[in-house]
């Protein structure tokens, strides 16, 4: 990227605001991504996105293989979901997500030979050619149904199905595609390990949702922690237009709204959505999982998961089936030490407590982190003193406490004052409040509660 | 056993007793100074202060079958800062009974920690003051050549009384120094300053209050200055009485002031003005408790009146 490039894109590469946790991402950067040996079985949940739960489409006891749809739905806002091992079906059942959904799910129990495994598995995924140049002879709505397919949501955990985002709306044009490789969250280095070992997809995928999007341009933004991912993804972009640049390391850097500030220097307006201001954000997992569906026609049945943390034995980053049990990767990872306290669907600072390893991991699990007895420990609770502390930490600007304190009084008109539903629930101003109050908790459930009017 | 809880999963790790000691550390060179000044009963002042303020919390959660609170320490700062703020003089039962209308009354009574409406120092002082004027106003300023003891001191007025009702002014090095008249910990504005400037540099205190404070009392007394034939400067303003040490360690006691960024200007300058327009108009030479106890009672208001604007702007409602 040139001087003169580097002008054109207007943000200031941060935002307001904002925390600086410890990144800890040293404990697994440098692990080279190890694809999973095929678990046993696998359980795909039918619903792994916001929108739609899709309706199973595979009768119990069904032979398949990977990549066949097993459910589907008719809504827009949906996506498919597909085999991640070739195997027998079983009759459906219900788990229970991290996040706390009951959602219907379709076990499938492997057979001893499958089609793809190891290295051929990555090949397959992510090895090979991706040629840039042939990206023109798509159409833009040929892309966004491949995306639909395909099956691929937002990967970065928000599991928003993308080819709705490809949507084309007449009366808000996108000029921008920013694909984020920002991986804010400490610990995780799924994002980071991709950009290292699998440029080409990425730039590829990311050519293919500007076309889509009929994004004009597109910005590779990757936090500065990742010098190494920022120059790999530049001379993977060299010719293609693609600009790569480098943000600051501020969480939440990654949120949507954050980084389109930093990026473009447009405020996404409250309750709105990145198209109002002319922009989509895809995440770069999502990016490559494009590429692979358009140009490979395959949809999104692996990803990769950082399984990381100070109470993991061996912090590996590791491509997995979806649909394998947190259990079966923990295991692969050599267990728990004595010390594990908290083991996290996602990372510490958005991230879901699992209470029962015996779930599986969906197309949004980025990572699992496990903490020790000693870093989860917290205080008990006290009261606010005021002291602003969440006001000088929320990217949002809003005043976290207050409306805390009025989910918890459940006085709605307060909250709304409060600007409630603008939160974005990121966790700063839990993280730096002395009283320990269990702001987001307080401020997700307040939003439960308010009244629709 | 997995323990489950909501995220985040991780904190910056800083508790409230970390926020207090804190204010402790801050408020070490005004208490300092006031002992170097005034003398060991300077200290004994304080220390009454210190422990009856977390005698009367205990006893309040006691009674009312609570969790002990005094481990957060934000009663022994209470305490320090009642202490301060009175004269070395005053008898040990002034500084008790202030303590007790600080903690119980002030404090407990509207919530505890957090939820009082008013300085629990402020309201305790201005209680006292109210009981024992002629204790609160008897200023002795001891020899400096000597031990410091009662008997050897100098009665003499503040440099606030003198300015106001005998047309003195002191020398701003002196008032600086503290080398003058006046409660334990208001004389010596540079050690409050110090301390102040540490509580905002560990993020422990708002500077918008203080900063707004000042100006806005240098602007009144600039004008005062230039309008009459006063013997009193900006700068004998500034440094004389408790302003500084209010800027600092009164006016920006978090539960009593607002949250927002612009609600701490608006409450930093109302309360510079009103220490002036008390200073200048009212029969009492210093204005800094009741300004800011009058500031107390409008800050629910200026908090309801600047919600922050979010990012992305404001959505109808």
């Amino acid at each position: 990227m040139t001087v003169a490039e580097a002008i054109k894109i207007p943000g200031k590469r941060s935002f307001a605001r904002g925390i600086h946790p410890s990144d800890k991402k040293s404990l697994c950067a440098d692990a080279t991504i190890e694809v999973l040996p095929t678990p046993k079985s696998v359980l795909i949940p039918l619903s792994q996105h916001i929108g739609a739960p899709c309706a199973a489409t595979v009768k119990p006891k069904a032979e398949i293989t990977i990549g066949d749809v097993v459910g589907d739905s008719e809504a827009f806002v949906s996506a498919p979901v597909h085999a991640s091992v070739a195997g027998t079906t079983a009759a459906a059942t219900v788990t229970t997500l991290p996040n706390g959904q009951h959602v219907g799910a379709i076990p499938i129990t492997a057979t001893e030979t499958q089609p793809l495994a190891g290295q051929g598995l990555w090949d397959d995924t992510y090895g090979g050619d991706w040629p840039a140049d042939s990206i023109d002879s798509f159409d833009p709505k040929q892309i966004a149904q491949a995306v639909r397919t395909g099956g691929i949501v937002g990967m970065g955990g928000a599991t928003f199905p993308t080819h709705v985002k490809f949507a084309r709306n007449p009366d808000k044009p996108i000029d921008t595609l920013i694909i984020n490789g920002c991986e804010c969250e400490p610990y995780l280095t799924s994002d980071h390990r991709l950009m290292l070992e699998a440029p080409e997809p990425i730039i590829a995928g990311a050519l293919l949702s500007a076309r889509a999007a009929g994004a004009e341009r597109v910005i590779v933004a990757i936090e500065d922690n990742k010098p190494d991912a920022i120059e790999k993804m530049q001379s993977a972009a060299s010719g293609t237009g693609v600009d790569v640049i480098g943000v600051h390391t501020l969480y939440p850097m990654g949120g949507e709204k954050q980084l389109i500030v930093a990026v473009m220097a447009r405020e996404v307006p409250t309750g709105g959505l990145p198209l109002d201001v002319g922009v989509v954000v895809v995440n770069v997992a999502t990016a490559a999982a494009v590429a692979r569906a358009v140009l490979r026609g395959k949809p999104l049945t692996h990803r990769i998961i950082s399984v990381t943390g100070e109470g993991i034995a061996t912090p590996k980053n590791i491509l997995a089936p979806v649909g394998t049990s947190y259990a079966d990767i923990i295991e692969h990872c050599g267990g728990l030490t004595e010390s594990a306290c908290r083991v996290i669907s996602g990372g510490p600072m958005m991230g879901f407590a699992l209470g029962d390893l015996d779930v599986p991991v969906t197309k949004g699990t980025s990572g699992v982190v496990v903490l020790t007895d000693e870093q989860t420990h917290k205080a008990a609770e006290t009261a606010c003193v005021r002291c602003g502390r969440c006001v000088s930490a929320c990217p949002l600007g809003l005043v976290p406490t207050r409306i805390a304190l009025a989910a918890r009084n459940m006085d709605w008109e307060m909250a709304r004052r409060y600007y409630i539903t603008a939160c974005c629930e990121c966790g700063c101003c839990a993280y730096v409040c002395p009283a320990e109050i269990p702001l987001v908790q307080l401020i997700r459930a307040g939003k439960a509660g308010l009244p629709k009017d | 056993m997995l323990s489950v809880a909501p995220g985040p999963h991780i904190s910056a790790a800083r508790s409230m007793r970390r926020v207090m000691i804190d204010v402790l550390i801050a408020l070490t060179p005004a208490a300092a100074m006031g002992i170097y000044v005034f003398g060991w009963r300077a200290g004994m002042q304080m220390g009454v202060c210190v422990v009856s303020c977390m005698f009367f919390e205990a006893l309040f959660q006691k009674l009312r079958k609570r969790p002990q609170t005094i481990g957060d320490l934000s009663a022994a700062v209470t305490g320090i800062i009642l202490g301060l703020s009175i004269p070395w003089t005053a008898p040990w039962y002034v500084g008790f009974i202030g303590s007790a209308a600080a903690i119980l009354i002030a404090k407990m009574l509207f919530g505890g920690l957090g939820s009082n409406i008013f300085n629990p120092a402020m309201a305790g002082r201005a209680f006292v003051q109210a009981c024992f004027a002629s204790e609160m106003t008897t200023y002795l300023l001891p020899d400096k050549s000597g031990p410091l003891r009662a008997v050897e001191a100098i009665t003499q007025a503040t440099p606030l009384a003198a300015g106001k009702f005998e047309h003195v002014a002191y020398s701003l090095q002196d008032l600086a120094f503290g080398w003058v008249n006046g409660s334990v910990g208001e004389t010596g504005a540079i050690a409050c300053a110090v301390g102040g400037l540490y509580l905002i540099l560990r993020k422990s205190a708002s500077w918008r209050i203080p900063l707004g404070m000042l100006i806005a009392a240098a602007v009144v007394a600039g004008i005062n200055q230039a309008l009459t034939d006063t013997v009193m400067t900006v700068g004998h303003h500034l440094l004389a009485g408790g302003l500084v040490f209010g800027a600092f360690f009164i006016a920006t006691d978090p539960a009593t002031s607002p949250i927002s960024r612009r609600g701490r200007w608006i409450f930093g300058i109302g309360t510079g003005v009103l220490v002036m327009l008390i200073r200048l108009f009212a029969n009492v030479p210093e204005g800094v408790m009741y300004a800011v106890l009058v500031m107390n009672m409008t800050v629910p208001l200026i908090d309801r009146w600047t919600v922050p604007k979010p990012v992305g702007g404001r959505v109808k409602k």
